[in-house]
This record gives structure tokens, sequence and C-alpha cells, in this order.
């Protein structure tokens, strides 16, 4: 066996939070696992790639492009500049919820429709989930547990080799202790989105 | 989640973690470093726990500091390491090739985090020739694990050697993330002696030519280590060999399969028996490793005196490149020589037009109102803008265009000089508070020194920002029982005897272009500080006051001065022209309401 994540976004979402969480769930189920962070320079409002892999066999930090059995994006724009990372039976999650890159934000450039950015990936894959994390995270009490949303809808996803327990506990692990609630809340209104 | 100094166990570390673990496990109680990615990671956590695990540890102002200190530790019997980014190894080369004659008496380790594919450095330049040209014996992890092991095997080799051991790393292993098992914590002195030893440590010509011949002699005792050494080993079989060290390792492991493996972890000296005899009856062999064909050249040689004629691929058939890290896709070049898993047809670039997201200045930002006025003040004067190696290189990007000549930490301060004299365009210098101690103050002296008329920014942000926010020199010390007060950058700077300095707070933007321009019209060295605190910095220390500004659209006649001067990512131009601010994102610092000549923006009344 063998799965690789590669998990997209912009500084400041989560992406590796997201990743620990992943990956100590993976350890925890025994499996070999393999990772690769995004630091220094490319922080600064750049775009953040974190790749897992997990598994029998794994030792390889970085996956091979294409290779990405489920694409996590955070930001839509990110997601869509990810694609290469899978191929045409990748699963890909996909966040709608945009951070405006800079010069978007001064006018300088513009943001693409959210529907067109998401059709663009329906046309290169059948397997595309969306969601609305921010969203859901605020009905859940905060904005910022819109990763916890996403790793509780990675649960439900189709072929993920990790349970939805596992994943709950070890991201209970993971939060501080005033937030578990939080994000034990919006875990499970993530997981229950993919499954309506 | 992570606990560095947990008994036993296994847990998910990034290599940077692991390796702090494996100087724990070694007993090392003397580090030095001067930050720099992908090896920062370190310095951050001891900071936070060396003391605990009964370990000295400082940023030393720069790399060459931190490598002479760390060898005056183990001088005295005290485990020691020093660790840098590969840039940083240049600062600190000059007492490495020295300190390679006169060796260490307890271990001592260097450890160079190479950067291929640049992702965070000037360059990609190959560390491995330091080994080389120092004649200190190097080793090389592929994995966290290994990294955390290496580190107890690279302390046992310096030992028997007494010389210092290049720990060789790169972005792909520092910034790894695996599951690591831990070890016991072994015994060492915290504190020693110097015994004096003049033909040893006081390298005058007549005893660095004796030094020089035991330098060879103990060259020639590391090579039959090498030999030896469980970190040199084959595995599998076949008739096509793989020579490779490093993350490549990984990337054959598992990309490929059918040749016989030579995994090399002791990278200097080679051991040239075990790759001999590992060539021999050898249909071919390929050498995978990252960047220069280091290996590879000597595993020819090595070929050329057995008198073995096997062919060997790699980058000098042109197989693999010599340009940027290796991934698993990488294996695709020699799937002629060798069984490469076939790897899935990936998905095709999405049609839509994608904006860009390149890192840039926060919002906030310190240096955004500097920069604002120094351009301001500079208007159509022909200028060369010299910046230097810390966030504020990001000011290359538009609208700033700040940065004209980039090479590395201090240079921009020393070509300032150069430009002054050798055009007649105006000179600035841009470059951090950190990287004024680092190696800004020589060229300062020497701008005085020769009447170079320049003017030198110092962006004092109050931290070392871009590698995580690491204390330095202007900010004072306060941890591991050390407290230390902050040096004055202006204080020091008028003690030169440079007769121009002011410090101005770039966020009164007005102010600061007035002042630039008053630096511009003198005649001789002048020095400007801008300083404000670094917004996240505050953060981190929760001393950051929340206030936010807002837009009058009433007033607001969509000049867009601010836009242009500070583009602030907190900034939001509307679809139909109006500008607010994300209050997601705004600090209110007040920088685009400085500059608005209609008074349009304002902070919000708490």
């Amino acid at each position: 066996m063998k799965y690789s994540v590669q998990i997209v976004g912009v500084g400041g979402q989560g992406v590796l939070l997201a990743s620990m969480v992943l990956g100590n769930a993976a350890m925890k189920a025994g499996y070999k696992v393999s990772m690769s962070e995004v630091h220094g320079m490319a922080q600064r409002g750049g775009s953040v790639l974190s790749t897992l892999r997990f598994g029998d066999n794994v030792i390889s930090p970085l996956e091979c492009t294409g290779g990405a059995d489920l694409i996590m994006g955070f930001e839509p724009v990110e997601t869509c500049r990810s694609l290469s990372l899978g191929n045409k039976d990748s699963k890909i999650l996909m966040n709608l919820d945009p951070v405006f890159p800079s010069m978007v934000a001064a006018g300088f450039e513009e943001y693409p429709d959210i529907n067109e950015l998401v059709s663009s990936v329906k046309k290169m894959n059948p397997h595309v989930v969306t969601i609305e994390a921010t969203k859901i995270a605020i009905d859940a009490g905060k904005a910022v547990a819109a990763n916890a949303v996403m790793i509780g809808a990675v649960a439900a996803t189709d072929g993920f080799p990790l349970s939805k327990d596992l994943l709950k506990e070890t991201l209970m692990e993971t939060v501080p202790e005033k937030f578990k609630d939080l994000n034990a809340k919006a875990f499970d209104m993530g997981y229950d989105s993919m499954k309506h | 989640m992570t606990d560095i100094l947990a008994k036993d166990g296994k847990q998910l570390l990034l290599g940077n973690e692991a390796i702090t673990r494996g100087l724990i496990e070694a007993g090392v109680k003397f580090a030095a470093t001067y930050p720099g990615t992908p090896s920062s990671e370190i310095g951050n956590i001891l900071e936070t726990m060396a003391d605990k695990a009964g370990m000295y540890f400082e940023f030393s102002s720069n790399e060459k500091v931190a490598l002479e200190t760390a060898a005056a530790a183990a001088s005295s019997g005290v485990r020691s390491f020093t660790f840098m980014k590969h840039v940083g190894l240049n600062v600190a080369a000059d007492p490495m090739m020295t300190l390679a004659y006169a060796g260490v008496r307890a271990g001592m380790l260097i450890m160079s985090a190479d950067d291929p594919s640049a992702h965070s450095s000037q360059n990609e330049q190959d560390n491995r020739y330091y080994a080389t040209l120092s004649m200190l014996p190097m080793i090389e992890p592929s994995t966290p694990q290994e990294g955390k092991d290496m580190i107890r095997e690279g302390y046992k080799m310096s030992e028997e050697l007494t010389l210092p051991v290049i720990f060789r790393t790169t972005t792909r292993v520092n910034h790894a993330r695996s599951v690591v098992s831990f070890g016991t914590v072994e015994y060492s002195p915290a504190k020693g002696h110097f015994d004096k030893d003049d033909k040893r440590f006081v390298n005058i010509p007549a005893f660095a030519k004796l030094n020089r011949v035991r330098l060879l002699e103990l060259n020639k005792k590391a090579q039959e280590l090498s030999e030896i050494s469980p970190l040199n080993y084959v595995e599998g079989s076949g008739d096509v060999g793989i020579i490779t060290s490093g993350v490549s390792y990984t990337y054959v492991k598992e990309f490929t399969s059918g040749a016989s493996i030579l995994k090399l972890g002791f990278t200097n000296p080679l051991p040239e028996k075990k790759i001999a005899e590992f060539i021999k009856g050898k249909k071919y062999i390929i050498v995978v490793e990252e960047l220069e064909p280091f290996l590879e050249d000597q595993v020819l040689r090595i070929c050329a005196q057995n008198q073995l004629n096997v062919p060997v691929y790699g980058k000098r058939s042109g197989h693999l490149p010599r340009q940027w890290e290796f991934s698993p896709d990488t294996m695709k070049g020699i799937s002629e020589l060798i069984k490469v898993e076939e790897m899935p047809v990936p998905m095709a670039q999405c049609g839509v037009k994608l904006p860009g997201r390149p890192p840039t200045l926060c919002a906030g930002c310190p240096h955004r109102g500097m920069y604002a006025a120094a351009k301001k003040a500079m208007g159509n004067t022909d200028h060369v803008y010299c910046s230097d190696i810390g966030c504020y290189t990001l000011g290359v990007q538009p609208p700033f265009n700040t940065a004209d000549f980039i090479i590395c930490m201090g240079g921009g301060a020393g070509a300032a000089g150069g430009f002054s004299q050798a055009t007649d365009q105006k000179a600035v210098a841009f470059l951090g508070d950190s990287t004024f101690f680092h190696a800004g103050i020589p060229p300062l002296t020497s701008a005085l020194f020769n009447n170079h008329k320049i003017v030198m920014v110092i962006l004092d942000n109050r931290t070392t920002a871009m590698t995580g926010h690491q204390p330095n020199p202007g900010t004072g010390r306060a941890f591991g029982n050390v407290n230390t007060e902050a040096i004055d950058i202006e204080t020091m700077v008028k003690g030169v005897g440079v007769k121009f300095v002011e410090t101005v707070d770039p966020y009164d933007v007005k102010k600061a272009v007035q002042v630039m321009k008053d630096a511009l019209e003198y005649d001789g060295v002048a020095v400007v500080i801008s300083k404000r605190a670094c917004p996240l910095e505050l953060k981190k220390q929760k001393k950051l006051v929340a206030k936010k500004c807002t837009v009058d659209t009433e007033k607001c006649i969509k000049c867009y001065t601010c836009l242009k001067m500070i583009a602030c990512p907190a900034l939001i131009k509307n679809k139909d022209g109006t500008l607010s601010a994300d209050v997601t994102q705004c600090i209110g610092c007040g920088m685009c309401a400085n500059v608005c000549p209609k008074g349009a923006i304002s902070e919000v009344k708490q």
C-alpha cells in the first residue's frame, strides 16, 4: 500500500497543521511516513505545498508529478495551479474560499471566477469534490477551524486509507485545549458535508 | 506534539528536529549558528530548550564567529556543533580551512545545509567541495532518521580523527518529515580546559607546514575509516550498479529497481577500495547525485586508477542534470539504463489564467514605508539600489523595485561604495539590522575610510525576520539564562565617525521622505536607520496593538497614491474602483493614511 496527498494553499491557511495531523494519524496506523514541507522565503504570502506519503514502504519525501492520490486544495487558484501534481484518477478536494494575492487585492491582476475555476478542474478530472470550508467553519463557531473542516472532509473521501476516528483523535491531540470543542464540531461538519 | 527531549519512543519529526535530537543524544554541549534556511529551525528549537539539555547555545553575529566559538569549545574538550546554510559556510570558510590544520580535541560537527533549487537562497552551490578543499571528513544523511543517527556517528569519527567533520544536508533532508526512533542520551562534559599546544593551535608558517603533513596523514586514516564505515553499504544485487548519496538515495530506492545500490553516507574521503570492488564485474555504473558530479568524477578516477573498464553514467553522460534538486521524476533520465517505476500522466494545466502569488512583504511591514520614502525622495535621479539578504529582498517586486543589485549578506553596502566611485549614479544600500551586524560594519567603515558617497539605509525591524525571528545583537538576548542589552545601532554608527545619522519611523512616510532627501544630498557617508518592529514578531510576542484602518469613500478621490506607494496586501481595490481595508489583514499601521493626499484613510476609533 502506498498513498500520497499533496496539500496546497496559502501561508496561514493551516496547510502545515493539516499535514501534521494526517501524518501523525498515518504513523499511528502503523505506516511508514515521508513528508516534505516548504519553509522560509516561500511562506511570505506565497503558495504553500506540503507533500505527505505513507504506506508499507515509502522513503522518498517527494512524489512524482501526477502521482497524488489526493489533492487537498485549501484555495481555489492554488488547486488549479497544482493540477499537474495529480492525474485523471486522483481525488481532488477543493475548498472554494479564495485568498486574494496582493496584486489582485491592489487591483493590478484579476481573480478568476470561482465557477469557471471549478468547471476547468472538472474538465480534467471527474473526482472533484468542492467544499466551502470557511463557511462551514463559521457555522461551527469560528473561521479559523476551516482546516479542521478540511480534515473532516478528507476522512469522508472515497478510498482514503485512514479511519475517521483516527483522524479526529489525532486532530484533538494537535489543537490547544480551549479549541477542542470547536475543532471537533468543525471536523464532524466537514465530514457530514461530504456524505450529503 | 513534538517533544525533542522525550526519553524514548518515536515521533514524526522534521529533519531539523531529528538533527537537534541527535545533538542531545550525542551529548553535544555547545552549539552556535547564524540563522539561514534550510538550517534555521535547529536554532529556534535550541533557543527554547538547549539549557534544559545542559547545552550552551548562541546566535552568533555571523557564521564565521559561530564556527570560531564552536572551534574553541571543541579544542577545549567540549563537544560542539555549528550549523549554517550553504552560503553561510562561505563566510565561515576562512576559520574552517585552518581549523582543519589544528584539529579539535572533543568532537565537532559543522553542518552545511545546502539548497538545491535555491528555494530560499541566492545560489545552489555544492558544498561537498568544501570537504575536499579543507580535507575534512564529510557525512551525508538521506532521511530525518539518518539525520539523527549520523550525528552520533559523526562525533565518534571526529574524536577518533581529532578533526571537525562536515555534516552536509540538503533542503529535502532538513525539511523532510518522517518517523524517527529515539535513542539514549550520551554523557559528555559541558566545561573543558584549553591545554596550550602552540605547534597545533598556532599556525604560523613554521607550524602550518608541519600541520599540513599531519592533515594529510589524518586524511589517509579517514579514508581507512570510510572503507569500513557502516554508513557506506551495498544493497541488492544485479549487474548494474548505482552509486548514490543524500536524498537522491530515496528516489533511487523507491522509484527504480533491479540494480545493486552502493549507498554512501561517508562521502569524504570516499571508500575507494569499496567503490572499486563494487564496480568490478558490473555491466555499467550509474551515479545519482544532486548538483555537481562530485561522486561521479571521483568514481571515474577510481575506475582509471584500478584499470576498470566499466562505463560510468550520470551527469557527464548527460543522463542526469546538474541544475536544480532531484525528484522522483528525475529518475526518468536513467530509464534507458535501469527499470524506473512507471509514473502516471499528470493532468494538464487548467485553461483559466491564474494570478501569480509570489512571496511578498507582509501587511503593515515597515519596509514598505521606507521603500516608498526612498523612491519618493530619489525622484528621477539616476541611481543604483543595492540590497541584501533578508525580507527586504522582496523590495525587488513592483511597485517598489528597490533592489537592483544583490549578491550576499552585507554585499550591497560594499557594492554601493563601488558604484558611487565607478559611476555617477546615486548609490543606496538597504540592509537589515541583523545583516548590519553580520557583514554590514566593514563596508560602512570602508566607505568612510575611502570617502564613498553612499546612503546606507538600515531597515531595523528589531529581529532577524526572514529566517523565523531570531534575536540579534541589535535586540539583545534573553534566553538560556543569558540576558544582554541591545546594541544601539545609532550610537554605534556615530561612534565610528559617520556625521549624517538619522533614525526615522517608517510608518511616518512623509517624515522619512524628508530625511531621505537630506541623506541623498549629503556629501559623504549618510546612514538612515528605519526603526520599527516587525509586526509578525510583535504578534509572536503578543505585543501587537490591534488597530484597524478604514477608507472614507466620500473623501477618496481614487488617485490610488496609497496603492502605488505602499501596495499593502490589506488594501483592497474593489471592482467599482473604491478602496477598502481588509480587516482580517490590516494592523492599522497607518502608512497608507500617511501618504493619502486627501486624508481619506483613518484609524478606526475603538
